[in-house]
């Protein structure tokens, strides 16, 4: 029965293809709308995931006061040199701790000038951020210890400011001084939330404490920690020691905050998924508005064809048989719409992950998901007119005009 | 199919009306429709049934097609009684047994000769290969085989009605019923489908009743019932009709 079912539903769908078209139209969209906004989501997610996982999976970030929400910390004093020092000292578990602090500068060479932010650092800062000196070289100890005017400046500072023309050993001023470029970064690209990670000048610690801050203040640690020794452990100790260094009372809470991997994820990816949480709803809410489109237009559809329903019933279809055409009907519309709407989505996704360079993940699950609720669509939806065609008494249906 | 006339077959009752009555309504706005009805068509025969509009014609006939069930009285169709079956087990009734023809032809739009043929026999659950082949003799047996894949837009008037009687009679019904069958076709035309059906009566031996208002088509029958004001007014063989 159930294949003679499918054939009437398909013979009534090819008598109309211009409105089967139509009425799948919202199951379309709805589907593909679903499909992408996921996708793109999960892109997004993924490449934050990939750029913090570059930083390798063992760093841990110790930053002043505490995180209170989107763009909101606690006001707390500043870490100090002896902090760092502490650090790598008390605990063994780690590797490296780099200290670091930045301020906004203004990079000026020849005619040109540049907005940047300059970062005073030491040489575990490389190690820590896996991060190499593409030509140059590092800081020498001396420069460290007695606060030199060098710097290493990322890949965007040398196309503002150099364009084509090599950097090395140049001069550039920041600010009110100016300093000798000895090296020049690998270029790490954008990160997912558009801001450049190569815009950026590197210079010893102690030259940004002294000639642009004027203070001793390091606003962040990061530490990366031993191969094989837990991070969990690492940031406790840290905690501890930094509390008992801060005279922090047991029952005062932390002013500064220890951030490993999953924090840094979790902090960065939010965003991301509550806007594709958000996009994702209300693309659902078109699929809802598609079904409502199929049940418009089946019950159009019954009505137009009252009579050939008349015919149907005198000729010795069961009720059951007319819903189940019906509700065929509905169901194969709107799955075909789901195909139809999974194809244009993947066609889609491929190309806006192409446009907003994030890369494109293929995800299975939601496909089958999609696919299946745009099945329950057409029940749900085709129920209410399979019902009324198949309660149809057939001598009214059959002088309906 | 077997090649029977009724002239030589002993004839049995295949529908019987029993003090039919019909009310459509309720209170003062109650309209009898029949008042009485007592019919008996036998196998094999050809009756043609007549009357003014607003005689009971069409209901009697509804009620005899069982897609409607009498008021009062009883309708037994082989020995069954209709009223007591509910409205799956009458529409089983009319899959096994009766054919249909219209007035106004009927066919599913923008569907084949063919597919339009098919459609009983996809009900039956008859397989696709069988079905064809009993559509393409359905259809050949009304003179249309070189039109099997023409949609009813594509056809006349009275082709359209030859491929509703191809409907009718692939599944080889005991019963046909015709409801005014020529009523929108010309002279010639419905000649030629009185011709078919008097062939598939004599032929085939399928007993068939049908409501016209000429009688140039109710000579075609062999008996002739005239409805008047809900009840049977005249019932005669046509050798005393002409």
């Amino acid at each position: 029965m159930l294949t003679n079912t499918l054939l009437l539903a398909l013979r009534e769908i090819r008598r109309n293809v211009l409105r089967s078209f139509l009425t799948i139209l919202g199951i379309v969209i709805g589907v593909s709308a679903v499909i992408v906004m996921v996708t793109i989501g999960g892109g997004a997610t993924a490449q934050v995931t990939e750029q913090i996982a570059a930083l390798g999976s063992n760093l841990l970030m110790i930053r002043v006061g505490q995180h209170m929400g989107p763009g909101q910390t606690s006001a707390a004093p500043s870490f100090q040199i002896a902090d760092v020092h502490a650090i790598s000292r008390e605990i063994p578990a780690i590797t490296a701790a780099a200290p670091s602090s930045s301020q906004k500068v203004t990079a000026v060479y020849g005619n040109a000038n540049w907005s940047t932010m300059a970062t005073g650092v030491d040489n575990e800062f490389f190690k820590v951020r896996n991060w190499t000196v593409q030509s140059g070289r590092r800081f020498l100890d001396t420069e460290l210890r007695s606060g030199k005017a060098v710097c290493i400046i990322g890949a965007t500072v040398v196309k503002e400011l150099f364009g084509r023309q090599a950097p090395l050993d140049n001069k550039i001023r920041l600010g009110n001084f100016s300093c000798q470029i000895v090296g020049v970064l690998e270029a790490k690209g954008q990160s997912t939330f558009g801001s450049d990670q190569d815009d950026l000048v590197l210079v010893p610690l102690r030259t940004l404490q002294r000639r642009i801050s004027g203070n001793k203040d390091i606003s962040l640690i990061q530490v990366s920690v031993a191969e094989g020794r837990s991070t969990d452990k690492a940031k406790s100790d840290i905690e501890y020691l930094l509390r008992e260094r801060r005279h922090i009372s047991g029952s005062e809470s932390d002013n500064f905050q220890v951030m490993d991997m999953k924090e840094i994820t979790k902090m960065l990816t939010g965003t991301t998924q509550i806007l594709t949480t958000l996009l994702g709803a209300v693309a659902a809410v078109s699929l809802l508005v598609g079904g409502i489109g199929i049940m418009n237009i089946m019950l159009v559809s019954v009505t137009e064809r009252t009579r050939e329903i008349g015919i149907r019933l005198a000729i010795g279809a069961l009720e059951r048989e007319v819903l189940l055409q019906f509700l065929v009907e509905a169901v194969v519309l709107s799955s075909f719409g789901g195909l139809i709407g999974i194809l244009l989505a993947l066609s889609a996704s491929v190309g806006l992950a192409n446009l907003l360079k994030i890369p494109f993940i293929f995800n299975p699950g939601i496909m089958v998901v999609a696919f299946l609720f745009s099945a329950a669509v057409g029940v749900i939806f085709g129920f209410f007119p399979a019902k009324k065609a198949a309660r149809l008494d057939p001598i009214d249906a059959l002088r309906h005009e | 199919m077997t090649m029977t006339t009724p002239v030589q077959k002993e004839r049995h009752p295949l529908v019987e009306l029993q003090g039919v009555t019909k009310v459509y309504g309720r209170g003062t706005a109650a309209m009898q429709a029949l008042r009485g009805i007592d019919l008996r068509i036998d196998e094999g025969e050809f009756v043609a049934v007549m009357g003014p509009s607003g005689s009971g014609k069409s209901t009697c006939m509804n009620i005899l097609g069982c897609l409607d069930t009498p008021t009062e009285g009883k309708y037994l169709f082989k020995d069954v009684e209709v009223g007591t079956l509910n409205r799956n087990q009458r529409a089983l009734l009319r899959r096994h047994q009766l054919g249909f023809v219209f007035q106004g032809f009927n066919l599913l739009n923008r569907t084949s000769a063919l597919e339009n043929v098919e459609l009983p026999l996809i009900y039956r659950g008859i397989k696709a290969e069988e079905r064809r082949s009993r559509a393409g003799r359905a259809l050949a047996a009304v003179g249309l085989s070189d039109w099997e894949h023409h949609t009813p837009g594509e056809l006349s008037g009275g082709q359209q009605q030859r491929v509703a009687i191809a409907r009718a009679i692939v599944t080889e019904p005991a019963v046909l019923l015709a409801d005014e069958p020529t009523g929108n076709l010309d002279t010639a035309r419905s000649i030629e489908i009185m011709e078919l059906l008097t062939a598939f009566n004599r032929n085939l031996g399928i007993t068939i009743i049908m409501v016209t208002h000429e009688q140039e088509m109710a000579q075609f029958a062999g008996r002739v019932v005239q409805f008047r004001d809900g009840l049977v007014w005249a019932d005669k063989s046509n050798a005393e009709v002409y």
